[in-house]
């Protein structure tokens, strides 16, 4: 049993409904009780769809347990059938009709249906969402593809006289931003000169799905749904996967490569032509000196794990951050990211707990941190900038805007959503400078993010111990840990009044490395020299 | 009736709705579980924390149920059972104990903890009122733990607020034997709705006035024979019975939903304690006429329109009764989760005679006949409004009337106005 305030992914089945909501001709049938409709509201209101999800609940009551829970759900699936006429159906049970065991699967199988019905197995007590789009994805293309695996044949693009064709692989309803990466990455396809065979799911049909043997090659574009499909289509129809994911500036030159090279055409010159064409202006927005500021802001990531890994090597090598801290809720991809975390030097945060994500980002102090939904939270309670990098995702993580993260005009976006919460260049100096002018206040937030930006409450991080009017379990515990293993530092009040000098954004920073120069060498109480000692030995 | 009835009574109308049929469907019903109920009862009882014993998808619900994700810290949590709890039964309730006791020791600001049921503790048979009266023993008198169910096989939507306070009304002190009697205003309100009343009350004479749930869970109102009750929502039967039990005696009224109920409202309570008649008019009337105006405004907009109820908060049948007599619309169709005839007697004999009504139908069954009839506006749920929106048809999200203050004279037009902005903003766009 796990105390939970805030989930980064749902159950499984939300996952399934991510896949049918994203295509065309499917529904599923989900045995489940009411008050489980509420997963339709994720797609009507956050993503503003403008269809019901193709989804019919059994919505089962208390009555019916002891009744025929089992001839309820095959109803539910003769009606969805005569009601919607999809081309293929997904059917599978919700937490609560796991338990009573009705076998969805069979009992539709009994029906004989005369359409493809694909039985899914989402274990909701162990599993989450990712997992079961996935899963339902794999499902999915194996059942409307399999049957050719014996059999298949395909030409190669020279034998039969055409462009090479791929498929696009991983998007999904409810996607962060993956209704833009497809029209960037279409067109980034175009300009390489690859045809796309099939994108899938978002706006497949079943039909499509059964034609994705036919391409060369696949793209993985989203692993968290991707992955266990290409997988499975490498070994079964020999198509080889392009698993770089095109975020950023670097990662959208190896993707164009490494589509080049499948689609049998010399990568350098595919590269430099599109380039030349459509570059990105992260590269040079970059080296500007205007940038310069940018140099080392330290930068909290936290995502799922396909946009953590890509923000890190962004922030790194394409904007100067340094990156303090790498995690994600991805247990699945947990590896990947320990792998990544290992090139910043540092151990990767592998957890789907809220509080333990907000006391790692409390205890780096970071000048930026780049995470969820969630992390907007806890960036706002302790009064740090943030941008939103990945799913779970909110009714603003929909813009009207095309506003991709993938391909060189992705990198555009990046470059300006990560940039525009930080403190700007020359606004910074002057709030070092001039610490005592009476109209800088501490919980000032950058000028250009107006009004509701500042008064950051909970900026006050730094000070010994924080108890906000309204204790968080979070805050309460983080005061726990600071007044169990600092309650013997002593400052000087003139140390205090120095430390109250230095900007609020790194004065928290100031704070922590001072007093850990002074527990590693025994000083107390702390006085103005022992924290410019501590500053010349961390450095800024 | 004496003169104050705002609407003339016609003969045929007299017992409006009381006895008219009900369409019933078995199907789809797309309606909340019980669990929503915490989204507002978490902040209505200020020092009260909501522990759902359920599973991922419960913690998903609560945090989407808003159509938004809600960004204050929150006094509810999900103890998430998972395959280790499911394997032995006598594990859960130790696994239990150990998430209370870490919860309880970060929040020492928590006094009351409701342990929350859900579908999946449901059909495990996870016996919650054994667990909170274990840990009650151990916890009180710092914290009170209460149990409840929000599970969708059991309740729906506002239900949920009805079982939170049925499993309260135990919890509440006995008022003394000889106590002067006393009004309980009994339904979660806004503050500022609760205060007027209250303030009204006083005004006619009545000042022993008491509400449930009360703001701080130290400051539960007491109860016994001598208490009075007015049912504030329409979905309280449980909670209902629970107070009978207690001795406490309900007064029938309509619910105090535009300028009609909220008067007919007012006067029941002022009638069952005698409150002279002149008095209650002379507090009444001018707030009632301010309220009338504001109503108004909105006739315009509203008049004749047709509209159609999707089942959700159980406020259907009152607020179908406001649009019906203050803002003369056509009722197409009123269809609620569950219609308690007992509780919207007083409703249902103002509702307009012939008014279709169904109970908790068939989502399939009831859009088909909305796309039949074309109602000018669909007062529906969140996962039907944008579709039926881009099928042309205007829509009122319902849930919004669950989390406005729409009651009594000085929100009846902003009760009005939630109905006409729609048309407002069609008016406006020329996209």
């Amino acid at each position: 049993m796990q105390l939970t305030l805030w989930t980064y992914e749902g159950p499984p089945h939300v996952g399934a409904m991510r896949i049918a909501t994203a295509m065309e001709g499917v529904h599923y049938v989900l045995h489940a009780p009411q008050g489980d409709t509420y997963a339709d509201l994720l797609f009507t209101m956050i993503e503003r769809r403008n269809k019901r999800t193709p989804v019919t609940y059994t919505t089962f009551q208390a009555r019916d347990l002891g009744g025929d829970t089992a001839e309820l759900f095959k109803n539910a699936c003769q009606q969805a059938y005569e009601r919607f006429k999809p081309e293929a159906m997904l059917v599978g049970a919700s937490c609560t009709a796991e338990l009573i065991q009705d076998n969805p699967g069979g009992l539709a199988a009994a029906l004989q249906l005369p359409l493809p019905v694909i039985p899914l197995e989402l274990p909701a007590y162990q599993k989450k969402e990712n997992w079961g789009a996935a899963e339902t994805f794999y499902h999915l293309v194996r059942a409307l593809t399999g049957s050719q695996a014996a059999t298949f044949q395909r030409g190669t693009p020279e034998s039969e006289g055409r462009r090479a064709r791929c498929n696009v692989l991983g998007p999904t309803a409810l996607g962060f931003r993956h209704r833009d990466d497809i029209a960037e990455v279409t067109r980034l396809l175009g300009m390489i000169g690859v045809d796309i065979n099939v994108t899938a799911p978002m706006g497949a049909r079943p039909a499509d799905i059964a034609r994705i043997p036919q391409a060369d090659f696949n793209i993985c574009l989203y692993p968290e749904t991707a992955d266990t499909t290409t997988r499975w289509l490498e070994r079964t129809f020999r198509q080889p996967v392009v698993k770089t994911v095109p975020i950023g500036v670097g990662a959208t030159r190896d993707f164009i490569r490494e589509v080049a090279v499948l689609a049998g055409l010399d990568p350098e010159a595919t590269l430099s032509r599109i380039e030349a064409e459509v570059g990105s202006r992260l590269p040079w927005y970059s080296r500007s000196v205007d940038s310069t500021y940018l140099t080392g802001k330290r930068v909290f990531i936290f995502g799922d794990a396909t946009h953590a890994i890509a923000a890190a090597r962004v922030a790194s090598k394409e904007l100067g951050f340094e990156v303090v801290g790498l995690g994600t809720y991805s247990r699945e991809f947990a590896r990947d990211v320990r792998a990544a975390a290992a090139l910043y030097g540092l151990e990767a945060l592998i957890t789907d707990d809220y509080l333990e994500v907000e006391e790692a980002i409390g205890a780096v102090q970071p000048e930026l941190v780049l995470g969820t939904q969630m992390e907007r939270n806890i960036a706002k309670k302790l009064g740090l900038a943030c941008a939103v990098i990945s799913a779970p995702v909110h009714v603003q993580d929909f813009p009207a805007r095309t506003s991709p993260q993938m391909g060189f005009e992705g990198a555009n976006v990046i470059f300006d959503t990560w940039v525009h919460p930080l403190m700007m260049g020359l606004e910074e100096h002057l709030l070092g400078m001039f610490r005592g002018d009476f109209e800088f206040k501490d919980d000032v937030a950058a000028s250009h993010l107006g009004h509701g930006h500042g008064s950051h409450k909970a900026a006050a991080r730094d000070e010994p111990i924080m108890v906000s009017e309204q204790p968080s379990v979070a805050a309460l515990s983080d005061a726990a840990g600071h007044a169990a293993g600092q309650i013997s530092l002593v400052w000087t009040q003139d140390a205090e009044k120095e430390l109250k000098k230095i900007p609020f954004f790194v004065r928290g920073k100031a704070r922590r490395n001072t007093e850990r120069f002074a527990t590693e060498r025994g000083v107390t109480p702390i006085t103005v020299e022992t924290l410019y000692d501590a500053k010349a030995h961390f450095g800024r | 009736m004496n003169d104050m009835t705002p609407v003339p009574v016609a003969s045929a109308r007299a017992i409006g709705c009381l006895d008219a049929p009900v369409r019933k469907e078995r199907g789809q019903h797309a309606v909340f579980c019980g669990l929503t109920g915490i989204i507002w009862m978490h902040r209505k009882i200020q020092d009260a924390f909501f522990l759902v014993v359920g599973s991922r998808t419960c913690a998903h619900l609560i945090q989407s149920a808003a159509g938004v994700m809600i960004f204050a810290e929150p006094r509810f949590a999900t103890a998430i059972i998972d395959e280790r709890d499911l394997a032995g039964l006598a594990d859960v309730h130790d696994e239990l104990d150990r998430v209370v006791a870490k919860l309880l020791a970060r929040r020492p600001d928590i006094k009351l903890l409701f342990l929350v049921g859900s579908c999946p503790s449901e059909v495990i048979k996870l016996d919650l009122s054994k667990a909170a009266s274990r840990l009650d023993r151990q916890f009180f008198p710092n914290v009170r733990v209460l149990s409840y169910s929000g599970s969708g096989i059991e309740t729906t939507f506002t239900q949920g607020e009805d079982a939170a306070l049925a499993a309260l009304v135990p919890a509440l002190p006995a008022e003394p034997t000889d106590a002067v009697p006393s009004l309980m205003i009994v339904g979660a309100l806004a503050d500022v709705v609760e205060d007027q009343f209250v303030r009204l009350f006083a005004e006619m004479g009545i000042s022993n006035v008491k509400a449930l749930p009360p703001r701080r869970s130290t400051e539960l109102p007491d109860i016994g024979p001598n208490t009075r009750y007015l049912l504030a929502q329409p979905f309280l039967a449980d909670t209902a019975k629970a107070l009978e039990a207690r001795g406490a005696q309900r007064i029938t009224a309509p619910f105090p939903l535009g300028v009609q109920g909220t008067t007919e409202w007012l006067r029941a309570g002022a009638q069952s304690f005698g409150a002279d008649p002149a008095r209650f008019e002379a507090v009444t009337a001018a707030p009632a006429a301010r309220a009338r105006q504001a109503v108004s405004r909105y006739l315009p907009h509203l008049e004749g329109k047709r509209v159609m109820f999707f089942p959700d908060s159980q406020l259907e049948v009152p607020l179908a009764r406001f649009l019906a007599n203050e803002l003369s619309m056509q009722l197409e169709e009123v269809a609620t989760p569950y219609l308690h005839r007992a509780h919207l007697s007083a409703d249902l004999a103002l509702l307009p005679a012939g008014t279709a009504l169904s109970e908790g139908p068939d989502v399939d069954l009831q859009l088909d006949r909305c796309r039949e009839s074309r109602p000018d506006l669909v007062v529906c749920g969140l996962g039907l409004a944008n579709p039926l929106e881009a099928e042309n048809i205007t829509t009122k999200w319902s849930i919004e009337l669950v989390f406005t203050p729409i009651q009594g004279f000085e929100q009846a037009g902003d009760l009005a106005e939630l109905f006409a902005r729609p048309f407002g903003r069609q008016s406006r766009l020329e996209v």
